[in-house]
């Protein structure tokens, strides 16, 4: 059974679960996955959010979301005005990826130093979501946990490094998948955590050689 | 013993048993599932019902229309008639507040999704307009609210309460049987008599079809959270004068469920049916997405 809050709850900004607050949980997780301020997004709208989007504030919700603007943030309704103001410059486009949920985007980011991620999910009802595509690798974020994201080498022994450096913290991995482009190629390790990520994790993935990047995504 | 209950027959069995008001039993199995203070869970509900008196408030004074320019500014037009109109000035200043928070919603206000952001109108407006009526103190309303959940985790559980996956009966009609539990419970109703008050009021809206124009949630939704709020006043008022449902709860539940299921898919959320597909819904689709795309 849900909670209490699910029925009386949540706060949000309307006018629609799906269609607004969700898309702005959508535009949050892709702004944590850069890691830093955008400056630029391409946004890819699929489906009924293409459809509709723009009578729910779709298009609003999204960005909001980007700029780190949470679901019952009262300034949502004004947030192309406010991209323009803070230097995010953004631009919609529909499209059709096939066989996919109705309501699915993908966002593509370009943040202030250069850094660039392409993050694609969908907005699955009453607000949530599901994160699909990081940078073209198959993935499944809720959003609901703290997540530890690990760009790695396709090589034996590199998860036992991550789970090493979890488990010396006393720190539980509630959910875990990993994702390849090749055999020996590039790999995405993604660990869904049961509490929040201190900084020295990320830190300490680093400092390993197959390891090309970490980075820790709050729960939104 | 951890609190657990599946149907609102066992709610008030239990409540009856442990000898505490069902209410506080939801509050009880918020606490042991999260693991959190009773203090939490409270203000945790008193942070929403002061969301919910905002939006009220801030619907009641908005003319703005909505995006789309189908809704806006009729929670005024109504609160401006409650003296002279047919029904009392309490089902009409409840309507007003109903479809102020619907009006706040479909203009991106902030709101409280109760048990969705396309019903959000009708528990708060009730509760607000009952508390007035009554001298009610906050904390009875806070109390009513659990109340409300309560309700609402039944119909999810056993039921749904998403227009896409029930229609309409399953959004506006939830709202009507949580807003009908909690105004009994306001008044003092005992728990069999929150049980008939949540059962009329679901029961005469069953069939509920979900068919918004071009898609939004705004017609009928804003105006029909106005009419569902008096709705469930009626049904309370029913129940407290000791009338009953001859269909239990839990199977006018069920029987929302069965009728979900029955529904076509044209009527639930997809607008390819009913009031959706009118000729004057139709223009307006193509009037507001014939615009060049998203801004
Ligand atoms: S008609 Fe559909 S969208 Fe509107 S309130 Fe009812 S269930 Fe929600």
């Amino acid at each position: 059974m849900r909670g209490v809050f699910d029925i009386v709850g949540p706060v949000m900004i309307g006018p629609s679960s799906s269609h607004t607050a969700g898309a702005v949980r959508l535009g949050l997780m892709a702004g944590k996955i850069l890691g830093e301020r955008a400056v630029k997004a391409g946004i890819q709208l699929h489906g009924s959010f293409a459809r509709t989007g723009q009578g729910h504030g779709t298009d609003k919700a999204l960005l909001a979301g980007i700029m780190g603007f949470l679901p019952d943030d009262e300034r949502i309704r004004d947030a192309q005005a406010l991209a323009l103001q803070q230097g995010l410059e953004y631009s919609f486009q529909t499209v059709n990826f096939g066989d996919v949920h109705p309501n699915t985007v993908l966002l593509h980011l370009v943040g202030v130093s250069g850094r660039i991620v392409s993050v694609g999910g969908a907005s699955i009802g009453g607000g949530n979501i599901l994160i699909t595509k990081i940078n073209g690798y198959a993935v499944e974020l809720t959003g609901e946990y703290p997540a530890l994201l690990v760009l790695h080498r396709d090589r034996p022994g590199v998860i036992l490094q991550v789970a090493g450096i979890l488990a010396r913290r006393g720190l539980n991995v509630a959910f875990m998948r990993v994702s390849r482009q090749a055999r020996g190629q590039e790999s995405l390790m993604i660990m869904e955590m049961d509490e929040a990520l201190p900084a020295a994790v990320v830190d300490e993935c680093c400092s390993y050689a197959d390891i090309e990047q970490a980075m820790a995504i709050p729960a939104i | 013993m951890m609190t657990e209950f599946n149907t609102l027959a066992e709610l008030m069995a239990q409540a009856a048993e442990r000898k505490l008001p069902p209410y506080e039993l939801v509050i009880r199995r918020e606490m042991e599932t999260r693991a959190v203070s009773r203090a939490a869970v409270w203000s945790a509900m008193q942070k929403n019902w002061r969301v919910m008196q905002a939006a009220m408030a801030k619907g009641l004074r908005s003319e703005e229309r909505s995006l789309s320019g189908l809704t806006g500014g009729d929670a005024k037009r109504i609160f401006s008639r409650r003296q002279q109109g047919f029904l009392g000035e309490a089902a009409l200043t409840a309507a007003a507040r109903a479809v102020a928070v619907s009006e706040v919603n479909a203009a991106m206000g902030r709101i409280v999704a109760c048990p969705t952001a396309g019903s959000c109108g009708i528990v708060p407006a009730v509760l607000q307009t009952a508390a007035e009526q009554r001298g009610s103190h906050e904390d009875e309303i806070v109390a009513a609210l659990f109340m409300a959940a309560g309700i609402g985790m039944v119909v999810e559980q056993n039921a749904c309460i998403a227009g896409a996956a029930g229609g309409c009966q399953a959004e506006c009609g939830t709202a009507a049987g949580m807003a009908a539990g909690a105004l009994v419970q306001l008044a003092g109703g005992a728990p069999p008599v929150i049980c008939e008050g949540v059962a009329l009021a679901m029961k005469n809206l069953l069939g509920l079809a979900c068919d918004p124009v071009a898609g939004l949630v705004e017609v009928p939704c804003v105006k029909r959270n106005g009419f569902v709020a008096v709705h469930a006043m009626v049904a309370a008022d029913m129940a407290l004068a000791g009338v009953c449902s001859v269909i239990p709860v839990d199977e006018v539940i069920g029987a929302m469920q069965e009728i979900g299921r029955l529904m076509p898919a044209a009527l639930r959320e997809t607008a390819a049916g009913g009031l959706a597909v009118t000729p004057t819904a139709q223009a307006a689709a193509r009037r507001i997405f014939g615009k060049s795309s998203c801004s």
